[in-house]
Order: C-alpha cells, then sequence, then structure tokens
C-alpha cells in the first residue's frame, strides 16, 4: 500500500501534502493536550511496530504480496490523533531510509495509513465494544473486526488514488502518465487483495494483542477507551 | 515485568521474524506488492513505461534501498534475510528515537 515515486501526479501528490499538514499539526496539538508522559514509551514501541509489522509482507502464491498496518492497534491504545503520529513516523522512516514508499507520495500514503486507517478503526472499534467490558469477548471481536475493515478502506482508498491517474494525466496518445492502471482495475485489484488476504492478518493482529493485553495490562485498554 | 519491556520483547520477535516477509513472498513467487513495481516490471505489464514513472522512480536515493544493504541486489536469499532483519532493527531504533523525541516536545506536562 506504500505508493512509489511516479505512480501519482504532482497535482495528487500537492493535495495530499496539503491535506497532511493541517492534518499533522492537529494531530500534535491533540497530542499534545491529551497524552501524559508515561505514555510517549507505548508511542515509541506503536510507531516502530507498525514500522515492522508493516515489513512481514504476506505472499498470494504466484500473484502479489501486502501487508499488515497496525494502525488500528495503536489508535486502541493511545487514540487516533497520537496513532496518526506513530504511523506517520514509520511511513516517513520507510520512504526516507528504505525506499519504501516514494518521498512525493508522503502525503498521500499518510493519509491513506496514517489518517484514515486509525480514525477508520478507532471509530468501529469505539462503536463495536461500546458499553462491553474491558475483559469481554466483544472487545476482541471488535479490535479484529475494526483491523479487517479499516485496512480494507485504506486499500479502497489507495486503489482509488491510483485508478484516478490515468484519467488526469495522459498523453495525447492515451498513455497514462504515471499510474497506468484506471479505477476499474485498481480498486478491485487492492480491494480484492485486502478482503482476501492481508485484512485477515490486521484483524487477527489487532484482535490478539488486545486479548494477551485485557489479561495483562487492562488499564491500557481504559485509557484509550476515553 | 513491565508491560512496555513485554511489548519490547515482543517486537524483538517480531524483527527476529522480519525475514519471513522477504523469505516466503519469494519461495512463494508472488512477485512485487501491487502497483509498487519498477519501471521494467510496469512495462512487461502494460506494453510501455508511463512518461512520468520514469522521471520520477529514481528520484530518492535510499540509503538501504528496500531494505538491503546497496549493491547486495545479487547476493543470496539467506543475505539479503539477515539485511532484513538488520533493517528491521535500525527502523525500529530510529522510530523509538524519534518518537520519544516528538514525545518529549509533544506530550502534557504532569
Amino acid at each position: 500500500m506504500h505508493i512509489p515515486d511516479g505512480y501519482l501526479g504532482p497535482a495528487t501528490c500537492g493535495v495530499f501534502y496539503a491535506l497532511m499538514l493541517p492534518i499533522w499539526g492537529l494531530a500534535s496539538r491533540m497530542v499534545k493536550k491529551t497524552l501524559s508522559v508515561k505514555q510517549v514509551p507505548l508511542l515509541a514501541i506503536g510507531a516502530a511496530f507498525s514500522f515492522v509489522i508493516m515489513m512481514l509482507n504476506v505472499p498470494i502464491p504466484g500473484g502479489t504480496t501486502g501487508h499488515a498496518v497496525g494502525a488500528v492497534l495503536v489508535a486502541i491504545l493511545l487514540g487516533p490523533w497520537a496513532a496518526c503520529i506513530a504511523i506517520t513516523v514509520a511511513l516517513v522512516i520507510q520512504a526516507l531510509l528504505f525506499g519504501d514508499g516514494g518521498i512525493t507520495a508522503i502525503g498521500a500514503n499518510c493519509f491513506n495509513m496514517a489518517f484514515v486507517m486509525p480514525f477508520a478503526g478507532y471509530y468501529i472499534y469505539k462503536a463495536l465494544s461500546y458499553k462491553s467490558a474491558i475483559d469481554s469477548k466483544r472487545r476482541v471481536i471488535a479490535a479484529g473486526v475494526a483491523g479487517y475493515l479499516a485496512l480494507n478502506i485504506a486499500a479502497a482508498l489507495t486503489g482509488f488514488v491510483f485508478g484516478i491517474q490515468p484519467l488526469l494525466h495522459h498523453t495525447v496518445d492515451g498513455q497514462s502518465l504515471y499510474c497506468p492502471y484506471g479505477l476499474k482495475v485498481a480498486v478491485p485489484v487492492m480491494l480484492a487483495e485486502h478482503l482476501l488476504v492481508f485484512g485477515w492478518v490486521e484483524a487477527v493482529v489487532t484482535a490478539l494483542v488486545v486479548k494477551y493485553l485485557q489479561k495483562s495490562s487492562p488499564e491500557l485498554l481504559k485509557e484509550g477507551g476515553q | 515485568m513491565k508491560i512496555t519491556t513485554k511489548l519490547m520483547i515482543g517486537l524483538g520477535g517480531l524483527a527476529s521474524l522480519s525475514w519471513l516477509g522477504l523469505w516466503l513472498p519469494e519461495k512463494f513467487k508472488a512477485g512485487s506488492a501491487w502497483g509498487e513495481w519498477g519501471p521494467e516490471e510496469v512495462g512487461e505489464l502494460v506494453g510501455y513505461v508511463p512518461q512520468g514513472l520514469i522521471k520520477l522512480a529514481g528520484l530518492w536515493n535510499a540509503p538501504i534501498p528496500d531494505y538491503a544493504f546497496k549493491g547486495w541486489e545479487e547476493k543470496p536469499l539467506f543475505d539479503l534475510s539477515l539485511a532484513y532483519i538488520v533493517s528491521a532493527l535500525i527502523g525500529i531504533l530510529v522510530c523509538v528515537c524519534i518518537v520519544f523525541l516528538l514525545g518529549k516536545v509533544l506530550s502534557k506536562k504532569e
């Protein structure tokens, strides 16, 4: 889901940077208001967790690869604004140090994976776990469903961003200048592979960690819940 | 044990398994992630290489490209798996350091 350099035209890259700048600003202000000093180590672990879970590529044999993002888990534990900061750090490091995701596409990649995904997942989790006990099974299922759906929402959005490129930028003879696949291919493909395979990885990882924390550190599930 | 210590150990576990993220796709001939092909691969897929893609694809020279050390492109999978684990550890370290610094600036004082 890391869009590389050269797949998005300058207009798209610019729009997403312009969208992300105020979001990053707001995230900083929100985190400043809500994040306590003792939550900082957890936030650092959250960013590192997202970084490394994105390296664990899962193959679709003979086809393609994909991975979980971990954004929903971080959002459940620290809130969506803090998750936005953590996932942004992971994505920027992946782009700058490892060339995973383009530098022109950092705005777009952050919008999909560091903004839309943690927010979607957080509110799905909140809705599904509404008034459930901290140690309830419903909370584990809510975390899994939120992970699954949020990754797919981010994947569909990534497909959409890929897919509008041929409409926006093409030569007179119809060759695309950037991503060559249009909406009719990009959205269904991105969605199908995440619905069938990668979404389940996100679901299982998110649910298992929540289940583990219910036993070993239930206060973390409370704090994220306020 | 503190929960952060336990989670750090979990992270270490994930890092030591990270090579699977390189090895499994290779063994199952899974190819690139969708939409993350290099320019030549795009050329094979659609019959032409988009001009903008040619121009921008090499824009950024990452110090550890694709989680492998520079000049290691032809190394065997075992070596690349080691580089992948080292990359995971570097990434974790840098993430933790940057968020700690950010957290110092951003978190509310108590």
